[in-house]
């Protein structure tokens, strides 16, 4: 059945209102710790998350909030998680990257491929107990060059394990250039173990959707996994605070203290040949740049499936209204105290 | 007065030996930013950036510590030490055995690790007891810069593998990366004399398996290692206050472990803590009883460390890792008879 674009863009505003929220309570101080935002992908979180039923699984990586507001988690238990409350999902134990809910079969990894094996084994518990159900591996573009995640691709093929790898490119892994450290391309790499595999602009949730729909018949009927890559751009950085970002919106707090101390080694006596050096200065100086305007080449997915909605503007500014009502009240209540 | 802050005081032992050692090569996932001096200085060709490969790095490494180079190899934190665990565990630290003494692969794996900023298990983790476990590798755990690079030093001229854990709430780049991440007014406990010490420092070399008494006392001996040295210092003062006479030992090393240290100093007080922000069990802290029975003494024994998964919330992490309260308690036990 064809997504719902309503529904769709209702889930990705939720989304991105939610993790705003979680943004401002995380440069209030009230979240500890790293925080790593899934804005800017939520198009491919809501395009798969779209097709998964009761049974199926996900398994999550560093950005496990979106698919799992999507896929229907308690949003007041989630934040309070976040905010490390006792009374949160993982009674604060876990915060946003160990985010677990049994029963949406879905667990997340702070450990970067983390999640291909784990959608192997639920996908396998799939086979076995709940033919017909599948298994989601999220995780971006530079995870498949860690070598769990690879093994898993092929584990799945030999096993015929109903796993749909969705690799989230947004071209960087932290602040390196994914191509820079990778061989080859992904869909061809993801194709020679012996798998159906497409590609989709995961700013076009509506397209996410499409394609993983003609994904998952092949899946559901036992033939084994399917990949699927979606390019994307993460509009908050790798986490917030990115000192790459920083560096762009602030170049002169960010860059100021470097300076020095990289003037000084790059002058100083023993090292490599002057052209060597001024490569790594230039290379250093621009890379902020460069990967701001990676983030700019690309839609806000956001957008994009709101344009498609704009010919009913009544309805549509009664949702944005009713999900910004809902959000702003699972933020008051997350942060009630609880007795 | 200018200081040297911890991470730059390993970078700048580093550069020191790289200026004349060319076959030194630094890398590992984004090191071209987190060590840009090093990068300024040195080009792309000895500091290079690594795909999320560790597996395949950390066990290159290896192979090219074995054929001529002398490889530096960053893992973000020991929490992904876990997935290229193979190269060290069989590979680097077997090698020497193996090959009957004639071949060893002199490389220094650089790991940031320890919590204390809400940043989760699997994030947090301390894993030295877990890898001094294994023969054949030196574990190393400095507590201040000034040892931070005396013993990078000689771990650029050891002829076999070492493990250099720099902990995170002294290294200010990996605090203000993931504690800090540009916030003002969030409150870490970063010990000053940990985190950063006068410049210029001294030169010297800090041999591996040589304990540091940093502070002497008759009646009780707290040993620590990183962080928790500060910690056990914090206590020392504080029982000195009531006019008990506590001395610190600072491992520095876990693997050679200080034997003859411990030994001496805790047969002179006949009281020791351990503070121990690895795991309680099966580790550090047990080794350090075992060779205090070994050696023929009979003290009285507290440790404190990690009891289990550290959990995410600030409060809930607190009281799982070693901190002043806890050690406090653990002194008062042992003083207490
Ligand atoms: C095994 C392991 N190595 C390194 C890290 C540190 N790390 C966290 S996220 C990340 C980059 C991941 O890039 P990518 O897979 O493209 O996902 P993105 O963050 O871009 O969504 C790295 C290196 C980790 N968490 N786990
Ligand atoms: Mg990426």
């Amino acid at each position: 059945m064809p997504a719902d674009p309503w529904l769709i863009y209702r889930w990705m505003l939720a989304s991105r209102l939610f993790e705003q929220e979680v943004a401002r309570l995380w440069h209030a101080g009230l979240v500890s710790g790293e925080m790593h935002l899934g804005t800017g992908e939520e198009g491919i979180d809501a395009g798969v998350v779209t097709h998964l039923g009761e049974g199926d699984a996900m398994a999550l990586d560093h950005r496990g909030t979106p698919p799992l507001l999507m896929r229907g988690a308690n949003p007041v238990s989630l934040l309070r998680e976040i905010l490390g409350r006792e009374d949160g999902l993982c009674r604060g134990r876990g915060g946003h990257m160990h985010l677990f809910i049994p029963e949406l079969l879905s667990a997340s990894s702070g450990i970067v491929g983390a999640s291909g094996p784990m959608a192997a084994g639920f996908a396998l518990a799939s086979q076995q107990l709940r033919p017909g159900r599948v298994a989601v591996a999220f995780f971006g573009e530079a995870a498949m060059n860690e070598g769990a995640l690879l093994e898993s691709l092929n584990l799945a093929v030999a096993w015929r394990l109903p796993v749909l790898f969705v690799c989230k490119d947004n071209g960087w892994s932290i602040t390196t250039h994914s191509p820079s450290m990778t061989g080859g391309a992904l869909l061809a790499r993801a194709r020679a173990f012996g798998m159906p595999a497409a590609d989709v602009d995961g700013t076009d949730a509506l397209a996410v959707s499409a394609m993983t729909e003609a994904l998952l018949p092949h899946l559901r009927q036992g033939n084994g996994p399917a990949f699927l890559l979606a390019r994307c751009v993460h509009l908050d950085g790798h986490f917030l605070g990115d000192a790459l970002l920083e560096a762009v919106r602030r170049p002169l707090q960010v860059l100021a203290p470097m300076a020095i101390p990289l003037a000084r080694s790059a002058l100083s006596r023993h090292g490599a040949r002057f052209r060597d050096r001024s490569h790594a200065v230039t290379d250093l100086l621009t890379r902020a740049g460069r990967a701001s305007s990676a983030a700019r080449s690309l839609p806000d997915p956001l957008d994009r499936t709101r344009r498609a909605l704009l010919g009913d503007p009544d309805r549509l500014r009664m949702l944005e209204a009713t999900v910004a009502a809902e959000v702003r009240a699972v933020v008051d209540v997350a942060l009630e105290e609880t007795p | 007065m200018s200081s040297v802050g911890f991470a730059e005081a390993i970078d700048d032992a580093i550069a020191e030996r790289m200026a004349v050692d060319p076959a030194i090569l630094v890398f590992g996932e984004d090191v071209q930013l987190l060590r840009r001096n090093l990068y300024a200085r040195f080009g792309a060709e000895r500091v290079r950036n690594a795909p999320i490969s560790e597996a395949a790095f950390l066990g290159a490494a290896v192979g090219a510590a074995m054929a001529g180079l002398r490889p530096v190899v960053e893992i973000m934190m020991a929490d992904f030490l876990t997935v290229a665990v193979d190269a060290l565990v069989n590979h680097a630290a077997k090698l020497a055995d193996f090959s009957g003494g004639s071949w060893g692969a002199p490389m220094v794996v650089r790991v940031a690790c320890g919590g204390g900023y809400g940043d989760g298990g699997q994030h947090e983790q301390s894993l030295w007891g877990w890898l001094a476990h294994i023969p054949g590798m030196a574990v190393v755990v400095p507590s201040n810069p000034v040892d931070a690079a005396g013993l990078m030093r000689t771990a650029l001229a050891h002829d076999g593998p070492v493990v250099f854990l720099e902990h995170k709430l002294l290294a200010d780049n990996w605090l203000e990366a993931l504690g800090r991440g540009g916030r003002s007014g969030l409150e870490f406990d970063v010990p000053p004399a940990g985190a950063r010490a006068a410049h210029p420092l001294p030169a010297n070399r800090v041999a591996f398996g040589r304990a540091s008494v940093v502070r002497s006392g008759g009646s009780l001996t707290l040993v620590s290692l990183g962080v928790g040295v500060h910690q056990a210092l914090e206590a020392a003062e504080a029982l000195a206050e009531d006019g008990i006479s506590a001395g610190v030992i600072d491992l520095r090393s876990v693997s050679p472990l200080d034997r003859g240290c411990l030994v001496e100093q805790v047969g002179q007080t006949g009281r020791v803590v351990v503070v121990d922000e690895d795991y309680l069990r099966f580790g550090l802290s047990g080794e350090i009883a075992a060779c205090l029975l070994e050696a023929g003494l009979r003290p009285r024994f507290a440790r404190v460390a990690t009891e289990g998964t550290i959990p995410f919330a600030r409060h809930l992490e607190r009281s799982a890792l070693p901190n002043p309260d806890r050690v406090m308690r653990a002194c008062r036990q042992v003083l207490s008879s």
